[in-house]
């Protein structure tokens, strides 16, 4: 095969693309925009449950059940978990590709970021979404005040 | 060894000038640290993540499982890693809108040293105000 070797500092033309998606500049704007919406989404959560009230003193099963017995903070925290899940795993990649020098290794790591992505995504949806602020049989005093007063 | 210049730089290449290599933003000073700090908080929040949303999942086994996690965050130990933790997050995501105003920015490639120190300073206003209340709260619990 013969190897053409072009003269130095000849100009870099980008090959032309003609067709398929740019992952790669989706997932640049991807980190961009979700990023923005992010730092949105965590301040909120930060100063809700850390700074206002009690902070973290007050965080338990029943703030829990308080938050997500409302459908404004089950989609938050679903944005969030989604956004952030998908944000961090492709920030990761990006470290995978520039520091493990070996294909193998750059394949195991990032199939176990996709596979977290995956596992972590579906069981936190669930729990948000099936998640009951009143379970049968808990004592009373876990639970959030609403819950007896039935 | 001499780092001086020895010629394999053809006629008319980017021989470096000064001290450091020029024309780039990421290589020494305010433009890397940048970017360290921004890699290393991105990855203590990505694991945070992982952990969080497995003890927050534990709201789905029993309420008494979720409160012993919980009250696990609660000691001061882990207030001080709680401190930290904001503290990353705060840092990402003030030079995370550095980086997106260098890339969309006319201006940012321009301003991108003092926007770094803007980001240092809303750093410093923001941990002023998190770090007393969040530590009152934690040590308030002890005893």
């Amino acid at each position: 095969m013969a190897t053409t070797i072009e003269a130095p500092r000849s100009p870099y033309s980008r090959a032309p693309r003609s067709r398929g998606i740019n992952w790669e500049k989706w997932g640049w704007m991807y980190m961009r925009a979700s990023g923005l919406v992010l730092v949105v989404l965590i301040f909120g959560h930060l100063i809700v449950n850390l700074v206002l009230g009690d902070g973290i003193k007050a965080i338990d099963f029943a703030f829990v059940g308080g938050k997500w017995s409302n459908p404004f903070w089950q989609v938050w925290d679903c944005l969030m978990l989604w956004l952030a899940m998908i944000h961090g795993a492709n920030g990761m990649r990006t470290l995978v590709n520039d520091y493990a020098s070996h294909r193998t290794t750059r394949g195991i790591l990032k199939g176990a970021l996709l596979f977290s992505v995956i596992v972590l995504i579906t069981l936190g949806t669930l729990v948000i979404f099936t998640f009951d602020p009143c379970p049968a049989g808990a004592p009373a005093d876990l639970l959030a005040s609403f819950c007896s007063a039935s | 060894m001499s780092r001086t210049e020895t010629g394999t730089h053809a006629p008319g290449s980017l021989a470096p000038t000064g001290k450091r290599p020029q024309g780039t933003l990421y290589r020494g000073r305010e433009g890397m640290w940048s970017w360290v700090l921004h890699r290393i908080t991105g990855i203590a929040i990505f694991f945070f993540l992982l952990v969080h949303i497995l003890d927050t999942a534990l709201v789905r086994v029993a309420p008494e499982a979720y409160n012993a996690v919980m009250s696990t965050y609660k000691n001061p130990i882990m207030g001080l890693g709680e401190t930290a933790l904001v503290g990353a997050i705060a840092f990402h995501a003030y030079n995370g809108i550095r980086i997106i105003l260098i890339d969309f920015w006319t201006k940012g490639p321009k301003y991108q040293k003092v926007m770094f120190y803007v980001v240092i300073g809303l750093w410093v206003v923001t941990m002023a105000g998190f770090v007393p209340r969040h530590l009152m709260h934690v040590f308030s619990e002890v005893g």
